[in-house]
């Protein structure tokens, strides 16, 4: 099991100058790229931070490579619609890496409505030596120009630009929840809460829709789609998760709307749980498919699964995250974050997962050992390079020093979005408009 | 089967934020929790384990009721939870069927004959009935100082007038101890429509009628379908108001009450868009009238500030009847 004690603080707000937590610097996603040297963060103000780890130094070796602020820029405005007298939240929903092919950095970023492609490129040279202008700028009056010159490359200060290179908009009416890159690197899908559209990331003029559940008639909708996305290898391959607790796997190869199933996981309910909010809680909030691409892992309210794809009829395994809170159910209904939507994660080697919870808690599953752990993500109880403590909440009956009761839980600080290096034991961690970044210790 | 300790309601884990639904919630905390007390102390004299479980389902169904209706104000409501809501709803109505609590209720309703207006009658024959179990904090009808938030929401939710003969307003019979105050319940014969003008208070602007009329529209359609019929209720929520394609029965009654609605507003998925009136005095002007008094402005927030302002708007705007 990984110990995370390594750990440093990255405050994501920096970028004001007061400290107050405003609502639009709520982290709303966090992604590392494939190769884990970039990681992006999206937040409530449709603005995207990317940070880049630093590159090991050879006058310090014991130091791991922090990651610093390595570009920022407003990736979607705020929209109102004015045939349905709406407003379109600016806020990121996705990040998602496209895989990296020359110098610049791809990544697809989606609010409600529009995903866009942006291109983070670095400039560190300039042309100097212009004939028809100067320096500054300034028209140069051809009469002075007397010689032709080139202009050659000087080195300047490094920029990173970002630029907006595809918009792909106007083909979801309700609210995207996922984007998914497809292994064939030039597909990708969006997928709302009705519908999964399929796009090829040149084409911005058209998609193609692979999945449709709505109803002819609205009166009979019972079940949305919660997450979707492609097998990592298998390009025809991809997962859509319902509200219901059930995922399906499409082929599309099959048939060009893929409405039909080819494989359909559902774990029957356990009827001693029976309760009215049994459907609330199976309701999946994610799915990811393994790095392998063998195994499947989904996020209900109160539990982390996983699935074998080859094995529909039930999870192979299964986590409880915060099972105390099944006693309390009526009341997160009332209060809502019965509807909170976590995310899950695999570690690069597919044998630890990782979710978050409530009070500024995450939880980490190690596969193979079959034990867990509780750790904290905040300011009071981490200090850099400080090692992080296990936590534990307890139900009932006594309480240890360090427990924290269950009804002392701040439901106000969740969780909700994480992720784990593709290949080193690095975690960030967003706890609302923080984001913190923890590693492990360098022996 | 498991019920949930719904007088557990009171503390809530310590959760502040949850800004939407808070002040609602809070509302809504009081008022079932004071009504589970009571309830359960005289049904303590029954000494039946059942009703107070019934009375945590009565109490659910109307928190859900009350989630529904909040869901549309000014951004597009979340469709997974609208439909997880309605679900749970309709499971609830489902159990009632079985139950046989639907059927005790709807009988206090007699048949298919009858105006709204003595419908109307009905309803306060109901409460009246029912004056025992009833608590005393109950709503004024007619004026509003005074009147707390939560009983406006609750007011607005609950207040659906029966207006259908048969199976009907399961919601509103349990409910209308909460709603009604059997004294200021003065003009029986008085249809909804003067009923909710008279609430909003003289000078209210006529799309807030529309408003109100279309939520205690779709609050009637809810209630006036039959329990069998529950998928075409809940459809209610999704949109596509099915009224002027001819449902059974109570329709024409019902079409005459609501013939001066906008028809504009039955549109596709209107539950889920909000598509609101054009003539209503939209949320903005309420925005734009109180914007510069909300804090340093920063990227994102009057949009984001706006739904949570809004809300507290319509509220308000209720309450101080203007």
């Amino acid at each position: 099991m990984d110990e995370e004690i390594d750990t440093r603080k990255i405050n994501s707000s920096f970028l004001r100058e007061h400290n107050y937590a405003t609502e639009a610097d709520i982290i709303s996603t966090v992604e590392f790229n494939s190769s884990g040297e970039l990681l992006a963060t999206g937040d409530k103000g449709g603005r995207v931070v990317v940070f880049q780890r630093e590159q090991e130094s050879k006058n310090q070796p014991h130091r791991r490579g922090e990651y610093n602020v390595y570009s920022t820029f407003q990736s979607h405005e705020p929209e109102f619609d004015y045939l349905k007298s709406l407003e379109i939240e600016e806020k990121i929903n996705k990040i998602r890496w496209l895989p990296q092919q020359n110098a610049a950095y791809f990544l697809l970023s989606t609010n409600d409505k529009t995903v866009k492609l942006w291109k983070i490129s670095e400039r560190d040279k300039r042309p100097e030596g212009y004939n028809l202008k100067d320096e500054d700028g300034r028209i140069r009056d051809p009469t002075t120009i007397t010689a032709l010159r080139v202009p050659v490359l000087r080195p300047m200060d490094l920029m990173v630009e970002a630029t907006p290179r595809r918009v792909f908009s106007n083909a979801h009416t309700y609210h995207i929840n996922s984007i998914s890159v497809n292994s064939d690197y030039e597909t990708y899908m969006s997928t709302d809460d009705l519908r999964i559209n399929l796009w090829n990331l040149e084409i911005t003029n058209r998609s193609f829709n692979i999945v449709d559940i709505k109803p002819s008639n609205m009166e009979e909708l019972t079940e949305v789609i919660t997450a979707a996305e492609f097998h990592p290898n298998h390009c025809n391959t991809f997962v859509y998760s319902s509200s219901k607790g059930s995922i399906r796997l499409c082929d599309m190869r099959a048939a060009a709307l893929c409405d039909n199933h080819s494989k359909f996981f559902e774990e029957p309910e356990d009827p001693s749980n029976r309760s009215f909010f049994s459907e609330i809680i199976s309701s999946i909030s994610d799915v990811k498919f393994s790095h392998s691409g063998r195994y499947l892992m989904t996020r209900d309210y109160l539990t982390v699964k996983v699935w074998d794809l080859n094995m529909e009829n039930k999870p192979l395994e299964t986590y409880q995250v915060h099972d105390y809170l099944r006693s309390k159910l009526c009341s997160l209904y009332e209060n809502d974050c019965i509807f909170d939507k976590f995310e899950c994660v695999w570690n690069g080697t597919d044998s630890v997962l990782m979710t978050g919870s409530y009070n500024n808690f995450f939880r980490m599953f190690d596969r193979n050992t079959k034990r867990d752990v509780t750790l904290e993500a905040s300011r009071e109880n981490s200090k850099p390079r400080a090692i992080l403590k296990p936590r534990k909440v307890c139900v009932g009956g006594k309480r240890r020093k360090d427990e924290i009761s269950v009804d002392s839980l701040d439901f106000s600080k969740k969780i909700l979005h994480t992720a784990w290096h593709p290949s080193e034991n690095i975690i960030a961690v967003a706890a609302t408009n923080n984001l913190y970044i923890f590693q492990d210790k360098v022996n | 089967m498991s019920a949930c300790t719904l007088v557990s309601v009171s503390t809530v884990l310590g959760c502040h934020s949850c800004s939407r639904i808070d002040m609602f919630s809070k509302g809504t905390k009081r008022k079932f929790s004071d009504d589970g007390d009571e309830m359960l102390d005289e049904s303590l004299a029954g000494a039946q384990v059942s009703s107070s479980y019934s009375l945590q389902r009565q109490s659910l169904l109307d928190m859900s009721l009350i989630k529904l209706q909040l869901c549309h104000m000014l951004v597009e409501p979340n469709l997974c939870r609208s439909v997880l809501i309605a679900n749970t709803v309709r499971q609830i109505q489902e159990e009632m069927t079985h139950d046989g609590s639907w059927q005790v209720v709807t009988e206090a309703f007699c048949g298919g004959s009858q105006s709204p207006s003595e419908r109307l009658v009905a309803t306060e024959v109901l409460c009246r009935s029912r004056e025992q179990d009833a608590e005393p904090k109950l709503f004024s009808v007619l004026s509003y100082e005074g009147c707390r938030e939560e009983e406006v929401v609750a007011d607005e939710t609950l207040c659906s007038v029966s207006v259908s003969d048969t199976a009907s307003n399961v919601c509103l019979s349990e409910s209308a101890r909460h709603c009604w105050e059997r004294d200021e319940l003065v003009d029986a014969d008085r249809d909804d429509e003067t009923c909710e003008s008279s609430r909003l208070g003289p000078g209210d602007d006529e799309d807030d009628d529309d408003e109100d009329d279309d939520d205690e529209d779709e609050e009637v359609d809810i209630d006036e379908e039959s329990p069998r019929d529950n998928p075409k209720t809940m459809g209610q929520v999704f949109g596509t108001f099915e009224i002027k394609n001819g449902t059974p029965g109570p329709d024409s009654a019902l079409e005459e009450l609501f013939s001066d609605v906008d028809a504009s507003y039955y549109d596709l998925d209107t539950m889920l868009t909000g598509i609101q009136s054009a003539p209503k005095m939209g949320p903005y002007d309420l925005l734009d009238s109180l914007a510069p008094s909300h804090g340093p402005p920063s990227i994102g927030s009057p949009s984001s500030c706006r739904s949570d302002l809004n809300e507290l708007d319509h509220i308000m705007e209720i309450i101080v009847g203007s």
